[in-house]
């Protein structure tokens, strides 16, 4: 139903680009200019990867010590937990970015970086969700596991580290793949303080060449092509964990 | 290599001589509750250094939770434990004891998954006693040896039958170089073909002057191996007797009534 409407309008869309009112000229790559333009938009993809990696390795780490509190018997660190979470969670990301950008240094007298800032916001606001899917994961290994850890006198952090994180992190991967997919598509939003990453150069190609449509269907495909390559690699990634389980 | 675990044991008896008592392990009217429920009401025991104590009772009479106690998976709400003259607590001398004293064996083997068998050995002696790989490895050779599988080393614990799993545990636990072993119910989770190889382990082991804390219900084996059997029920000690007594002239009804039930399975 959806697919018999959709498809006479990609035709257009396709057919569309030799006539006329389209203007894939802008980005032909056998045109020096076209050319220029293109490996401009292309060239945004180091920030956009760069962005996203950092962020997310610093949110994994931040989730994670905001988890092990989450853990705890005991309400106090419970509580640390689950005000972090209520609170990160309640920001927009947008809203984060601006704010780190923009007061942060205000508040804190120190110059930040337009890439340090959209780290820290990305990686401030993963964080809530990265605490939330480590716990489930930790919580998801069995009791045992934690009493013969400690029956053989491992300490709090060799038992997280040899016996429980191994066994929930190989749990948590796809929603640690499904993290990265999202980080990578709101990075997008440090666009807005001036990042030169795939968005905001699309934004600028746009303003000097008036032809939006062409210019940001580039970026979609962008957007698309780098996704579906995460998305395959993580997959490997989980097959090759699990083989490595059944070995 | 072997003979540290005797030297400490005879350390150990030296420097009791010279105590109060002759007992390794001393529980004094300990009581323990999950809520408002009391799991251990007011349970004293003592146990010597190389004594074998087999304890039954009905399901939920608190057995588990009484040896869980003695290696702080729980933490007892009132009296006090003591092993090798130190008491339990949250006191880092109670952690070396603890550390240095005793294993323990889980009725689901509790092995770690990820982990090669020779991983699973290695773990406890390398991280919390501070041993180098090559003599964790010698050590981990020498105890799969004496549970009889020594050729599994480079599996994992899923690609092992049931009662190999858990000679595996009992190895793992051996590593450590107890002088106590604590066994919840270490043939419950067993299919019944597999129950006398883990039990013939754990005889041997006991023939070799471990001091051993088992809950079974295996009576043949507990008969062979105990010094003493003790009988819980509701939380309390009902019932402690030499086995050839325990079995032949149970005092109490409650006692008497169990093990008609247990033996005519
Ligand atoms: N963590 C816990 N929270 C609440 N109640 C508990 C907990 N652990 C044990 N209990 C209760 O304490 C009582 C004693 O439990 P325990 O496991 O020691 O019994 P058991 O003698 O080992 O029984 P079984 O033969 O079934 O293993 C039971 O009634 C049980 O429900
Ligand atoms: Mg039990």
């Amino acid at each position: 139903m959806v697919m018999t409407r959709l498809l006479p309008l990609a035709a257009l869309f396709f057919l569309g680009g030799c006539s006329g009112t389209w203007g894939w000229y802008v980005v032909n790559p056998s045109t020096a200019a076209g050319q220029r333009n293109l490996m401009f938009l292309i060239d945004g993809l180091y920030y956009t990867i760069a962005l996203s990696v950092t962020a997310i390795l610093i949110s994994i780490f931040l989730g994670l010590m905001v988890a092990l509190p989450g853990l705890a018997r005991q309400r106090p660190p419970r509580m640390v937990n689950r005000v972090y979470v209520e609170l990160v969670r309640a920001v927009p990301i947008l809203v984060l970015i601006l704010w780190v950008y923009y007061g942060l240094p205000q508040v804190a007298d120190i110059s930040i970086s337009v890439f340090w800032a959209g780290v820290l916001a990305l990686a401030i606001s993963d964080s809530a969700f990265q605490a939330e899917i480590f716990r489930a994961g930790i919580q998801s290994i069995d009791r045992g596991q934690h009493e013969a850890a400690h029956s053989i006198s491992l300490s709090y952090v060799d038992k997280m580290r040899f016996v429980i994180l191994p066994q929930a992190i190989k749990r948590i991967l796809p929603a640690l793949g499904n993290q990265l997919v999202y980080m990578l598509k709101m990075s997008s939003l440090v666009s807005v303080i001036g990042m030169e990453e795939l968005t905001r150069r699309a934004n600028e190609l746009v303003v000097t060449e008036y032809r939006p449509l062409e210019i940001y269907t580039v970026l979609v495909i962008e957007y698309l092509v780098l996704i579906l390559v995460v998305s395959a690699g993580v997959r490997w990634l989980e097959m090759r964990m699990g083989a490595a389980d059944r070995r | 290599m072997r003979d540290s675990t005797h030297a400490r044991s005879t350390q150990a008896a030296a420097g009791r001589a010279g105590g109060s008592g002759t007992d390794f392990i001393s529980l004094r009217h300990v009581s323990k509750f999950f809520g408002d429920f009391r799991a251990l009401d007011d349970v004293s025991l003592d146990i010597g250094l190389g004594q074998k104590i087999v304890i039954c009772g009905p399901s939920g009479s608190g057995k588990s939770t009484l040896i869980r106690c003695i290696n702080r998976l729980e933490t007892h709400d009132s009296g006090e434990i003591a092993i090798d003259g130190v008491r339990l607590d949250d006191s880092t001398a109670a952690r070396a004891v603890l550390r240095n004293n005793v294993g323990m064996v889980f009725q689901q083997f509790n092995l770690f998954p990820h982990l090669s068998i020779l991983e699973n050995l290695t773990l406890g002696p390398v991280r919390a006693r501070g041993m180098d790989q090559v003599a964790a490895r010698e050590l981990a050779e020498y105890y799969l040896e004496r549970v009889k599988i020594p050729e599994q080393i480079e599996k994992y614990p899923h690609q092992l039958s049931g009662g190999q799993q858990q000679r595996v545990a009992i190895a793992r636990a051996l590593c450590m170089e107890p002088q106590i072993m604590l066994f919840d119910e270490p043939t419950s989770a067993l299919d019944p073909e597999m129950i006398a190889e883990v039990l013939e382990v754990i005889e041997e082991l006991a023939g070799s002057g471990m001091t051993m804390i088992c809950v079974t219900h295996e009576m043949g084996f507990a008969g062979h191996v105990a010094d003493r059997m003790v009988f819980m029920d509701h939380g309390k000690i009902v019932e402690t007797a030499p086995p050839q007594d325990f079995f032949s002239k149970p005092k109490s009804d409650r006692c008497k009534t169990f093990l008609q039930q247990i033996l005519r399975h």
